[in-house]
């Protein structure tokens, strides 16, 4: 039997925030899937805020995980909002269709 | 009252053109009378001039003042320009009216009216001025009209040429001119006229070193003052402009290259005629260039065809005259040349409009012939001036061409000599080409294929009376004023304005020399008529035995040919390779082109940075991010 410590909490949050990265940088289907990309990477940053909370016996840290999943939240939700208008504006949510800024 | 002979015209021009849309005939009216009004007021000047000595310099206001150097706008009335006031005045009031007929179908009379009002003003200030400063501005003032007038049909490509090459004949003049000037004030400490005449003598002994020559610093100075004349009187050299300025409408022929703008450069010479009077070698190359040019148009005038082209060469050599008059030291003969020749010459060119008119636009005089009935008024015109150019006995031309040759005859010197000949010479072949012209024109078959006889048509009556009033000064002119102006007692006329440095000779002339030339005259009356009217085949004969002599003539001596490859194609050389190398090549490449062809290509580059996508953007945040994490932990 593994004794599951610090470094274990800290790895999983370093893999989801890799996964989180890599959805954002290899994804080129759809904008929602970044979008999901974003919360994996707060959920790892919360995962890490809650271990090392637990590990130094500081509450704060917890607190401030509740913070983060409300502000989360929200932004999904504009996240959301924002993803439907541009669809009904221009008919695609490609990431490779989007591509305005392009010099 | 000299204050309104000036500024009238000037108002006229400025009320006339801006009030064109009045009523369809505000603006020839207003000019009119203005011109008009200011012609009397001349003659009352010149008539209290002659009774009652009343000139005077009316000070305008002060112009420049810096130093030791002063100009002022001001109205000088002394005897030479009052006679300056009538014969402009006069010229101009008739030309103006005259146009109202001739102008009346063109749509842009109004500017055409202000144009000619503005260079009556111009003309006005050359010759009132007291100093060098106002005659260089009206002398550009006049320049700068000539210049609209020609090309007044702008939408003629020969017109606007022609008006170019005026405009660059003239500078060319200007340039001596305003050098001249330059010394004037540099030596003298003034530009204003008494003044410069009054030091004139102190300088007889001042040699001035010109690219290695030494001359006198008077020669000089009268040298280049003479360039500029010769360039606006269109002397031989820089007498190309003239003959291509007829390209405009008749009336500006008559009015600026005839009888007034053409003249300013003997007015100059004679107004400095008391430093001309220092220098003998410049008053010999005065005399020199005058009878060059007299001969030469004279003889180029023989065979030309196109009517103006011919009256034109005529002024040429009849100016030509006036300076070689100058030159043998009888300023005022000159004068009375000009003020005869202000009429007759006026009435030929406003008499050849008409004939112009009468044909409906037709210049070639081998198209015309044989319209002396359905055109009388105008022959009758015609035949005046024709009669007093050629100096016909007891006609204004007779008193003063005729003095001009005297007085070369007086002068007793070698080139006096040469230019009496000359002048009889010029005097034989004036009469000439003028019956060649007057005759092919009015005498003989009908020519024109274009034109049936019966639409030919007398002018309007508003065209016919100023040709009337100056045949009146034609005929009598010289009659009138010949004692005022040449006679025994001409200096009390003349007073100060003239400046003689030896007594004028009146002395003995043999009757036959008196006799020569009007018999010659007369002679070539009978003699051309018959040539030219009733026997053409001798002439044709003669023309296709001597083709090299009749094409060296009729191509103006080849002149134009020789300044287009000398000066014209190097100076189109030189600018292209300016243009294409200097500027294009050189400046443009490496300057805004350049940069902006540089900036173009790195801001292409620049912008392959921004691909659009935004997992790229996430990307260069992360990396950026973590090297500056990593720099601030290792540190």
């Amino acid at each position: 039997m593994i004794d599951i410590g610090l470094g274990h909490y800290l790895s999983l949050g370093a893999i989801i925030f890799f996964l989180g990265v890599m959805g954002i940088f290899l994804n080129r289907k759809n904008v929602i899937v970044i979008l999901m990309s974003i919360e994996l990477i707060l959920l790892a940053v919360n995962i890490n805020l809650i271990s090392f909370s637990i590990f130094s016996g500081d509450i704060v840290g917890q607190i401030f995980t509740m913070l983060i999943l409300t502000v989360a939240a929200a932004e999904a939700a504009i996240g959301l909002a924002i993803i439907v208008i541009y669809y009904r504006n221009k008919g695609s949510i490609r990431v490779e269709d989007i591509h305005g800024m392009k010099g | 009252m000299e204050y309104t002979i000036i500024f009238l015209p000037l108002i006229g021009a400025i009320v006339g053109y801006l009030g064109k849309s009045l009523t369809k005939f505000f603006s020839e009216f207003i000019t009119s009378v203005f011109v008009s009004l200011s012609a009397i007021l001349s003659i009352i000047v010149f008539w209290e001039g002659i009774q009652s000595n009343s000139y005077g310099n009316y000070k305008i206001f002060e112009w420049v003042s810096s130093g030791n150097f002063v100009a002022n706008w001001s109205i000088n009335v002394d005897p030479l320009s009052s006679v300056m006031l009538v014969v402009v005045t006069f010229v101009s009031a008739l030309v103006h009216i005259y146009s109202i007929g001739y102008m009346s179908h063109d749509p842009h009379k109004p500017r055409f009216m202000s144009y000619l009002s503005l260079f009556t003003f111009s003309m006005l200030a050359l010759v009132v001025s007291d100093n060098f400063l106002q005659l260089f501005f009206g002398w550009e003032g006049v320049g700068l009209c000539s210049y609209l007038l020609i090309g007044f049909w702008y939408k003629k490509e020969t017109a606007n040429n022609a008006a170019i090459k005026a405009f660059i004949v003239n500078r060319v003049g200007d340039f001596g001119l305003a050098i001249g000037i330059f010394l004037i004030f540099f030596y003298f400490g003034s530009i204003n006229f008494k003044e410069v005449f009054q030091l004139a003598p102190q300088f007889l002994e001042k040699k001035f070193l010109f690219f290695g020559f030494e001359t006198s610093l008077i020669t000089l100075i009268c040298l280049f003052l003479f360039i500029g004349a010769m360039g606006k009187s269109a002397q031989f050299l820089l007498h190309t402009w003239l003959p291509d300025a007829m390209e405009g409408p008749t009336p500006v022929s008559a009015l600026i290259h005839a009888a007034t703008m053409v003249t300013a450069g003997v007015f100059l010479v004679v107004r400095c005629s008391p430093l001309f009077e220092y220098s003998q070698t410049a008053l010999n190359i005065v005399t020199i260039v005058g009878m060059i040019t007299a001969i030469f148009a004279a003889s180029v005038a023989l065979v030309q065809n196109d009517i103006k082209k011919i009256v034109a060469y005529s002024t040429c050599s009849q100016l030509g005259y006036m300076f070689f008059a100058a030159g043998v030291g009888a300023y005022h003969v000159a004068m009375f040349h000009l003020f005869t020749h202000a009429f007759f010459k006026a009435l030929l060119f406003l008499g050849s409009g008409s004939v112009i008119h009468a044909f409906k636009n037709e210049q070639d005089i081998r198209n015309m012939g044989g319209v002396r009935k359905k055109i009388p008024y105008t022959y009758i015109f015609m035949l005046i001036g024709t009669l007093a150019l050629t100096g016909f006995p007891f006609l204004s031309g007779f008193y003063s061409k005729d003095a001009i040759i005297e007085f070369a005859y007086l002068s007793n010197s070698i080139l006096g000599n040469y230019a009496y000949v000359i002048g009889i010479f010029t005097a034989f072949l004036t009469s000439i080409y003028s019956w060649r012209l007057f005759f092919k024109t009015f005498h003989g078959p009908y020519n024109n294929k274009k034109i049936p006889i019966n639409e030919t048509h007398e002018s309007p009556v508003v065209m016919l009376i100023p040709l009337f009033l100056l045949a009146i000064g034609a005929v009598l002119a010289g009659y009138i004023f010949k004692e005022t102006l040449i006679g025994h007692n001409s200096n009390e006329f003349w007073q100060s304005s003239i400046f003689f440095l030896n007594e004028t000779n009146h002395g003995y002339i043999p009757s036959w020399f008196l006799l020569i030339t009007p018999s010659l005259v007369v002679i070539a009356i009978p003699l051309s008529f018959y040539y030219f009217v009733s026997n053409t085949k001798v002439l044709e004969s003669l023309k296709n035995t001597n083709l090299p002599l009749y094409n060296f003539l009729l191509n103006k001596w080849y002149i134009d040919e020789l300044y287009e490859s000398i000066f014209v194609i190097p100076a189109k050389k030189i600018g292209s390779f300016f243009w294409k190398k200097g500027d294009i090549g050189t400046i443009d490449r490496f300057g805004p082109d350049g940069i902006s062809k540089l900036v173009k290509i790195i801001s292409n580059k620049a912008g392959r940075f921004q691909t659009g996508f935004i997992y790229d953007y996430a990307f260069v945040m992360l990396i950026g991010l973590s090297i500056l994490l990593t720099y601030l932990i290792l540190n």
